[in-house]
């Protein structure tokens, strides 16, 4: 557990502490979560909040603007308007459903995304820096954020460089993060992609999200949604524990999202009970949280539309995308 | 170029006041609406925050009933007590009578105790190890069928939450059974070279902390070595123990070889001074544990106490903090503090106490304390009146001394017996706090310099029941370790139990161990 140093912006070398974790401690206090039963009305708010805090996402090498069609209007509309009406009608306290936080897509399909969401609120977020195996020269990586940048993205999802991370080359790791986000500039929030996967032990987690927050990112993310395991509670965790001492230290506030693997409601559930219950209300809203999810959308849908009717509607009800 | 930008750029981040992490951080005390905390400029059209409330969940008891009465339990049959008395049985959440329990007096202690001697002459001891072990298994199964009515009758008479019934205490009384079944007929091998057979009728008296699981931890070792059994609840907690007589009766359990005398002290003192008993198992306080030992001298009735405790909780600076945290809020808030190896003294290595602290005081704000039959309670009730008068007149006398006390501020229920979970900070080793056994959510906090320090400090209590040390070293955690002198040692972690560790503690937290193939000793006579 010896210090390492790294430079930072201002050049001067400061030793950088590694914060011990322990995994069965860990694992222990995020299966709490799963223990917490949501009912009612905390469950019916829940749910509307997770669902606008989730970020739909494609992210494949045959993706076409018809494909981003698809996903920004079920983006702006999880459920058909008439479908609306219809519940409207049946319980007048019957909240609309909301549109989603964002929709994260390759950097060439941004202006498509841009069009489709135009007046919607909608964020559009790009992946780059050589999504997702981040081995490129980083003059190639940080071409990819300001191109993704001028194209229209109000985010970037950037990935660490795993192999110089594992490798030790931590320097390298803490700059690159300081460039794309001097890239982005105050308005495109970075979000900060470990690829918890990769790194494995939650020591590596943890010195991850540390560095990646001294380095200026807005959001630290689980995963790139390609590698398995993607994200897990006790990562999560680990990951809002940093985030927790990070604002004690400094004051301030930096975002999480897990990505990856969250496919029902009370899984979705369980991770807002930990994120309330580790870091507080506050971060309780897509400007600090958010769900890096696509099967979860209509397994909300399913069960608003069970909280205010009573009924579980079948699958078909909803569309896939 | 590109560094020359993010010096710029990272120079006009004044938010970054603080150095970056050359020492271990300290808490930053924000001033009431400083610009600390930057929400988004691009705010969402949502509201900001939603408030996250936890609805109250509360586990079903509809399918549960209990009788108004409930009788003594021998001789494979409930019937009225001699005396014909019975006292009330309160659910300390709300202090509502639940039952009403038999009062067994001289008379009922004698039936019970020539029963079991009976059932042990006649029936018993006749029979084969593998036998005895089918009766087990056959008592630890139904258990695990009857978990969901056992968990919820447990919660409702002894007032811990429904979480921890359910998922601890319910399923650690039916692993006790399941692992003693598999040492009945393996005896033989338990103390290679050596021969062994059982004693004959042990009384046994447990506490109202962990009802059935006390229940379970001295029946099943004495019925696997061919024992039998008269055992007295505890009088505020005796509903689970008669269900588990239900239990052995509906396993067709011989008549007679497990009896259940309810009462309170004059009945466990009747059945632990009489003479037809050749083992006494208690469980309880020290100062009971001492009358017990001196009413037992020169009684020739072997003897084994598990007493009380004020077990040290040790974090070193190289611990994992927040992991740390979470393990010594499990070790002296679960049960609500009713623990006998609670972890009820922290010492914390000066280097990191203000930080500890500081997470510490922040995750126990979110601590739920209220109804234990609701499924998000994390604190439930005190098990009595009595109980929560004591741990009030600890704490009044420990503000008194001074030291620094915190207690959270959530609401507590209108009735029912209930203690918000608090510490003393700044307290030393010759205070009240630190002394004192408590056996309520009341944790004493106290720093060390060294190792050396840690070790002696741990172990200046008249207790020596359990321990525990948070290191990520190895090496240190094995060398503190080997210095405390207690029962049970955590290493990363605490209250962690399971049938095949030995359990119990040095000096007057008792002597003899339950669980593991130690358990087994203090049923047996090996020659």
């Amino acid at each position: 557990m010896g210090d390492l140093q790294i430079r930072m912006p201002s050049g001067a070398r400061i030793p950088f502490s590694r914060v011990p974790v322990d995994m069965v401690g860990v694992h222990e206090r995020a299966d709490s979560f799963t223990k917490r039963s949501i009912k009612n009305e905390s469950k019916l708010g829940a749910l509307y909040a997770s669902l606008t805090m989730l970020d739909l996402t494609t992210l494949e090498g045959m993706d076409t603007p018809g494909k981003v069609r698809q996903l920004c209007s079920k983006a702006r509309h999880p459920v058909p308007a008439l479908m609306h009406a219809e519940l409207a009608k049946l319980k007048k306290q019957f909240q609309p459903i909301p549109s989603v936080a964002a929709v994260c897509v390759y950097p060439s399909l941004v202006p498509y995304a841009k069009e489709y969401l135009d007046g919607s609120g909608i964020k559009i977020a790009a992946v780059s820096t050589a999504f997702p195996s981040g081995q490129a020269p980083e003059d190639v990586k940080l071409l990819d954020v300001k191109r993704a940048v001028q194209l229209g993205a109000d985010e970037i999802d950037m990935v660490i460089d795993r192999g110089a991370f594992l490798s030790g080359r931590y320097q390298k790791v803490f700059d690159e993060i300081v460039k794309v986000k001097d890239i982005c500039g105050e308005k495109v929030h970075l979000k900060v992609i470990l690829e918890t996967g990769e790194l494995k032990t939650y020591d590596h987690v943890r010195l991850a999200s540390d560095m990646a927050m001294e380095a200026g990112a807005d959001f630290i993310k689980t995963s790139t949604g390609k590698v398995q395991p993607a994200a897990t509670m006790p990562v999560t965790l680990v990951m809002l524990q940093a985030i927790a001492d990070y604002h004690d230290r400094t004051g301030r506030m930096v975002g999480m999202k897990p990505a990856g693997g969250i496919r029902t409601s009370k899984q979705a559930i369980h991770y807002l009970c930990m994120v309330n219950e580790t870091l507080g209300q506050q971060w309780l809203t897509p400007d600090w949280f958010r769900f890096g999810a696509s099967v979860l959308l209509n397994d909300i849908l399913r069960q608003i539309f069970k909280q205010v009717t009573g009924r579980y509607y079948y699958d078909k009800a909803f569309s896939t995308d | 170029m590109a560094k020359q930008q993010a010096q710029k750029n990272h120079k006009n981040a004044k938010k970054r006041s603080m150095p970056p992490m050359a020492v271990k951080p300290t808490m930053v005390k924000l001033p009431k609406g400083s610009n600390a905390i930057t929400p988004s400029k691009d705010k969402h059209k949502w509201a900001p925050t939603f408030e996250f409330n936890y609805a109250p969940a509360p586990e079903a008891t509809d399918f549960v009933k209990i009788e108004t009465r409930q009788q003594l339990f021998i001789d494979g049959k409930f019937v009225a007590p001699k005396s014909g008395k019975y006292f009330p049985s309160i659910n300390p959440a709300n202090a509502t009578q639940i039952s009403e329990i038999a009062e067994a007096n001289e008379a009922d202690v004698e039936l019970a105790v020539s029963s079991a001697r009976r059932a042990y002459d006649k029936t018993w001891s006749k029979l084969s190890g593998k036998e005895r072990g089918k009766y087990l298994f056959r008592i630890a199964r139904i258990m695990q069928e009857r978990s969901r009515e056992l968990a919820v009758v447990e919660t409702l008479d002894g007032g811990k939450p429904i979480k921890e019934s359910r998922d601890i205490d319910i399923p650690l009384a039916a692993a006790h059974f399941f692992y003693y079944a598999g040492w009945a007929d393996k005896l033989e091998h338990a103390f290679p070279g050596r021969q062994v057979a059982s004693i004959g009728v042990a009384g046994q008296v447990i506490p109202w902390n962990f009802p059935l699981m006390m229940a379970a931890w001295k029946i099943a070792p004495a019925l696997a070595t061919g024992n039998t059994v008269v055992l007295k609840p505890a009088e505020t907690t005796s509903l689970t123990a008669l269900l588990l007589a239900d239990i052995c009766r509906q396993a067709e359990l011989p008549d007679g070889v497990v009896n259940i005398i309810t009462g309170a002290g004059s009945t466990g003192k009747a059945l632990l001074s009489h003479n037809g008993i050749q083992k006494i198992a208690f469980t309880g306080s020290t100062d009971v544990g001492k009358q017990i030992a001196a009413a037992a001298a020169g009684s020739g009735k072997r003897l084994t106490l598990e007493l009380g405790g004020k077990s040290a909780h040790i974090v070193f600076e190289d611990a994992a903090l927040d992991q740390a945290v979470e393990g010594v809020i499990n070790g002296i808030f679960f049960n609500q503090g009713h623990v006998c190896c609670a972890g009820s003294r922290l010492l914390l290595e000066e280097s990191i106490a203000n930080i500890f602290v500081q997470k510490l005081k922040r995750r126990m704000k979110q601590l739920r304390v209220g109804d234990p039959l609701d499924k998000n309670t994390d604190i439930g009730a005190i098990n009595s009146a009595e109980q929560l008068g004591r741990i009030r007149e600890l704490v009044a006398a420990g503000r008194k001394e001074g030291g620094d006390f915190f207690e959270t501020s959530c609401a507590l229920p209108t009735k029912g017996f209930f203690h918000r979970p608090c510490f003393f900070d700044g307290v030393t080793s010759s205070s009240t706090i630190s002394r004192v056994e408590v056996f309520g959510p009341v944790l004493a906090i106290s720093t060390f310099r060294t190792p050396d320090e840690a070790i002696q400090k741990a172990n200046d209590t008249t207790y020596g029941l359990a321990a525990g040390v948070w290191s990520e070293k190895g090496s240190k955690i094995h060398k503190t370790a080997l210095g405390l002198k207690a029962g049970v040692i955590w290493a990363n972690t605490y209250n962690k139990f399971d049938p095949a560790s030995p359990f119990g503690g040095y000096f007057e937290s008792g002597f003899g161990r339950e669980g593991g193939r130690h358990g087994l000793l203090p049923y047996l006579e090996v020659r």
